[in-house]
């Protein structure tokens, strides 16, 4: 399987993933 | 040591750490979405100019920008008494702030890690700043481009990260 990280786009889809669970977990743990 | 937690020293190395931030990501975004894609694009005769004098260049302000950013950043959390509570994410001291610029600060330090010890030592094989057999070349060029890659995808949570602490 070709790695994601090898296109841009799934790159920059990839980041704004990890945000929305960052963000969720910051805002719902304490 | 004084001086160093001065208001004006605080706002100084907040300064710095965004002005050499700007001049990281600038770079790294330049690499990933200008230089990487049209690579390709360029005929061979014309590569070394990239390759020989571009690219070098600006990986000599990219990585001591990544440390200057690095050193600035862990300044200003220390300024501000937060550096353990927020390299633990907050855990001890409940603080969904402490977690937030937490996550930026681990995500920033993996990207120097990333810039320091896996992009830089390939990019040398691959531009032939270091001598290595030809046929390392393509991998040694994977290896920096993926971990090019990770960095861009890490810069998006760690720059909302950055910036989003007052929303907690």
């Amino acid at each position: 399987m070709k790695n994601p990280l090898e296109s841009l786009q799934n790159t920059i889809l990839l980041g704004v993933a990890i945000t929305i669970v960052m963000a969720l977990i910051v805002k719902y743990t304490f | 040591m004084d001086f160093l937690t001065d208001p004006y020293a605080v706002f100084l190395v907040r300064w710095f750490h965004v002005l050499s931030g700007i001049m990281w990501i600038g770079l790294l975004w330049y690499f990933n979405f200008v230089q990487i894609p049209n690579m390709p694009k360029i005929p061979d005769e014309q590569k070394p100019a990239i390759s020989k004098v571009i690219a070098p260049a600006a990986l000599f302000w990219f990585r001591w920008a990544a440390l200057a950013t690095i050193v600035f950043g862990l300044l200003q959390a220390w300024q501000l008494g937060y550096l353990g509570p927020a390299l633990a994410l907050g855990v001890g001291s409940k603080s969904a702030a402490h977690m937030s610029i937490g996550f930026g600060m681990w995500f920033g330090l993996i990207m120097a890690l990333n810039v320091w010890f896996v992009i830089w030592p390939n990019q040398q094989k691959a531009l032939g700043i270091v001598e290595v057999p030809a046929e390392d070349k393509p991998a040694a060029a994977r290896i920096a481009m993926l971990a090019s890659r990770t960095n861009t995808m890490l810069s998006i949570p760690m720059s909302y990260s950055m910036v989003a602490v007052h929303l907690t």
